[in-house]
């Protein structure tokens, strides 16, 4: 099926899409090259913003909204609280330095999740449709986890765990680091 | 277009009725808190002092809005704007009565009836914690900076309660959205009480408690203990940016009593009488009562309880509600299993 | 059920910014302006501010905030298997059980390392440095 370029502007979702991509893209963007943390941090909130709409947009409202509470509501907030306690600087400093040698790696590899990530997409849904707007029910989602995706399930409640052995063994040592 | 009028017309109304419902709350807050401490209370403005609120609103366009030299511009601005968004977009999901027919149509008296509405007012009461950490690290200042680390800590604390609180209320209804699960507290139980998810007594609670913590409110409203970090993060703000605060905080403490009277107290259901055309207005009427009889609450639990300490706060956050809401769920999981599915050995 | 249900939501947001932006801009009009270098000053109880207004905090905070995520995914998780409870019996009530064990486990470590004891474990670290063994013995 080919889809000519007057027929993609007739398309009331491309237009919503357009809308909610491009401010996304940017966001990201500035995220990687904004110098101050507190701004990085605030672009990278816009670019979540975005996701979780382009989410909803396609029908995935429980994974739309699991996006703002756990990502805008909780990591983004892990990070302002990380920010706050520690010396923050005030304004637009030179505070992030983008080291020269970190910059050619940074972008080989995200080229490489790119392709890696748009192969999938592509192999997965080839030509087909995906009809905007028609909102797939939360329980189908639960049907799925509880059955074929049981044990990536139960090894996330692992996984949970290591995180938190890890920043508290972090912390402590910050902690005795200060002491001496 | 159609749809956009009756959209327009959903937000309009959702605005106007918060709008109105603070003017009243605050006074009322201020009169009941008055007769509970033997004062009088405001009585100029209007009879009884009822437009007192619309006063004070007034006066806070005539106030000079100091911005202090090291603050930063944006995030400063656009924080009481974010704590009055949130505010007001949380009770959108919230069911204010049965569905009325007009000319044919069903019409659902709520802002939007969505699929994930649980998960929506987590989601957003999460974001409000921008408002404060904004507010308290663009003000440039010590008190700010204090209150909001302070608040932030205390918020996501009580949200992980109020969040575990939630679940049974979901395996109840088997669902997430809010006017799923008050039809489900329709009708009775044992053909005497009410079927209200207030069965759920430890929910009840915890979510209640979780609500006083999240909204900032007495006994947890250590976010701006006067006596040790004077106003907390919005100690730089004045003239209209704090009225939005203030507003963003009374809309804030409706919409947990909404909240806790829809998903714990049936919500609009109750006994209706008369005749068709006025049995729509009941249901609203039993809403307005019991979201009214819980602010009527925070405000005498306010009158009543002295300030906690951040620790014990802390510490009651973790160690209590948090492992109590854990055991409870598990407790309600395994007392539906028994109901459904029979003795897992049978 | 359809996404529909977001339009309102959306006006509403418009709206809400719209009140809140004509209302500055109109507070900005009708309020005096009359700014004092000892107006703008950061609040500081009316005295010269002596230090810098940034500071360090415990590094509790950030482990709260840490075992906050962790458990808004589980909270993610539980309404998941919430709505879907009847379908998966037993065996759905034994999965959610085994996972939120681990959780449990996870607090219980937590609080064993003393990230939720606020002020206490403080205390005793620096009554340690202040007072070793050996300066108690020399004193009794």
């Amino acid at each position: 099926m080919t889809v000519s370029l007057a027929d993609w502007f007739r398309e009331a979702a491309n237009w919503a899409f357009m809308i909610i991509a491009i401010p996304t893209l940017f966001a990201g963007w500035r995220t990687v090259t904004s110098n101050n943390i507190v701004r990085a941090v605030l672009y990278l909130v816009v670019s979540l913003a975005g996701t979780a709409a382009l989410f909803i947009m396609l029908g995935a409202e429980f994974v739309g909204w699991t996006v703002v509470l756990v990502y805008i509501g909780a990591v983004i907030i892990l990070f302002l609280i990380g920010i706050m306690i520690t010396r923050a600087p005030l304004g637009v400093d030179a505070d992030l330095s983008h080291a020269r040698n970190v910059r050619t790696p940074a972008a080989v590899l995200g080229v490489l999740l790119f392709a890696v990530i748009g192969y999938a997409v592509i192999d997965a849904f080839e030509n087909s449709m995906i009809e905007p707007f028609e909102p797939t029910a939360t329980a189908d989602l639960a049907n799925l986890l509880f059955s074929r995706w049981v044990i990536p399930f139960e090894v996330v409640s692992f996984v949970l765990l290591a995180a938190l052995i890890g920043g508290i063994a972090l912390a402590r040592k910050d902690d005795n680091g200060a002491q001496r | 277009m159609s749809i956009f009028i009756e959209a327009a017309i959903r937000a309009v109304f959702v605005f106007g009725f918060l709008l109105v419902t603070v003017i009243l709350l605050v006074w009322v807050e201020r009169k009941f808190v008055s007769d509970l401490q033997n004062r009088v209370g405001p009585d100029r403005a209007g009879p009884w002092g009822i437009l007192q609120t619309l006063a004070d609103g007034m006066k806070s366009f005539f106030k000079e809005s100091i911005r202090p030299t090291n603050v930063e511009v944006a995030l400063f601005v656009a924080a009481p704007i974010i704590a009055l968004m949130t505010a007001l977009l949380i009770f959108m999901v919230v069911p204010i009565g049965a569905p009325v027919e007009i000319n044919g149509t069903e019409y659902a008296l709520v802002g939007a009836d969505l699929n994930v509405g649980l998960l929506y007012v987590l989601a957003l009461s999460s974001m409000a914690v921008y408002a404060i950490v904004f507010a308290g690290w663009a003000s440039g200042s010590k008190y700010p900076l204090l209150g909001s680390v302070r608040a932030s800590a205390q918020m996501i604390s009580y949200e992980a309660a109020m969040g575990l609180s939630l679940v049974p209320v979901v395996l109840f209804a088997g669902s997430t959205s809010i006017t799923t699960i008050v039809e489900q507290q329709q009708g009775t139980f044992l053909g005497v009480f009410p079927a209200w998810n207030i069965v759920l007594l430890p929910s009840f609670v915890i979510f209640l408690i979780s609500g006083f913590a999240e909204t900032n409110r007495a006994p947890f409203d250590l976010v701006e203990a006067e006596q040790e970090i004077v106003g907390g993060y919005h100690t730089e703000y004045s003239g209209f940016q704090f009225a939005l605060f203030f507003l963003a905080e009374y809309i804030a403490v409706f919409n947990i009593s909404a909240l806790t009277a829809v998903l714990f107290l049936g919500g609009w259901s109750g006994p209706v009488f008369g005749p068709a055309w006025i049995a729509w207005v009941w249901p609203i009427g039993w809403f307005l009562l019991k979201t009214w009889a819980i602010v009527l609450f925070f405000v005498w639990v306010r009158a009543s309880l002295p300030r906690m300490r951040y620790d014990h706060l802390m510490s009651f956050g973790w160690k209590k509600l948090i492992p109590v809401s854990l055991a409870w769920i598990i407790l309600v999981a395994i007392a539906i299993g028994i109901r459904d599915f029979g003795l897992p050995w049978s | 059920m359809e996404l529909v249900d977001y339009l309102p939501i959306a006006l509403l947001t418009l709206l809400g910014i719209a009140f809140a932006g004509v209302s500055l801009v109109l507070a900005r009009v009708l309020a005096p302006s009359n700014p004092t270098p000892e107006k703008l000053a950061p609040y500081e109880c009316g005295i010269v501010p002596l230090q810098e207004p940034v500071q360090r905090f415990p590094v509790k905070f950030y482990l709260v905030a840490m075992l906050f995520v962790i458990f808004d995914v589980e909270i993610i998780f539980l309404f998941l298997w919430a709505v879907r409870m009847d379908q998966f019996g037993w065996a759905g009530i034994a999965t959610v059980v085994a996972f939120m064990l681990m959780l449990i486990e996870t607090l219980a470590y937590a609080w064993k390392r003393g990230a939720l004891d606020w002020n206490v474990s403080h205390r005793t670290r620096t009554r340690r440095v202040v007072a070793p063994e050996a300066t108690i013995e020399k004193a009794a």
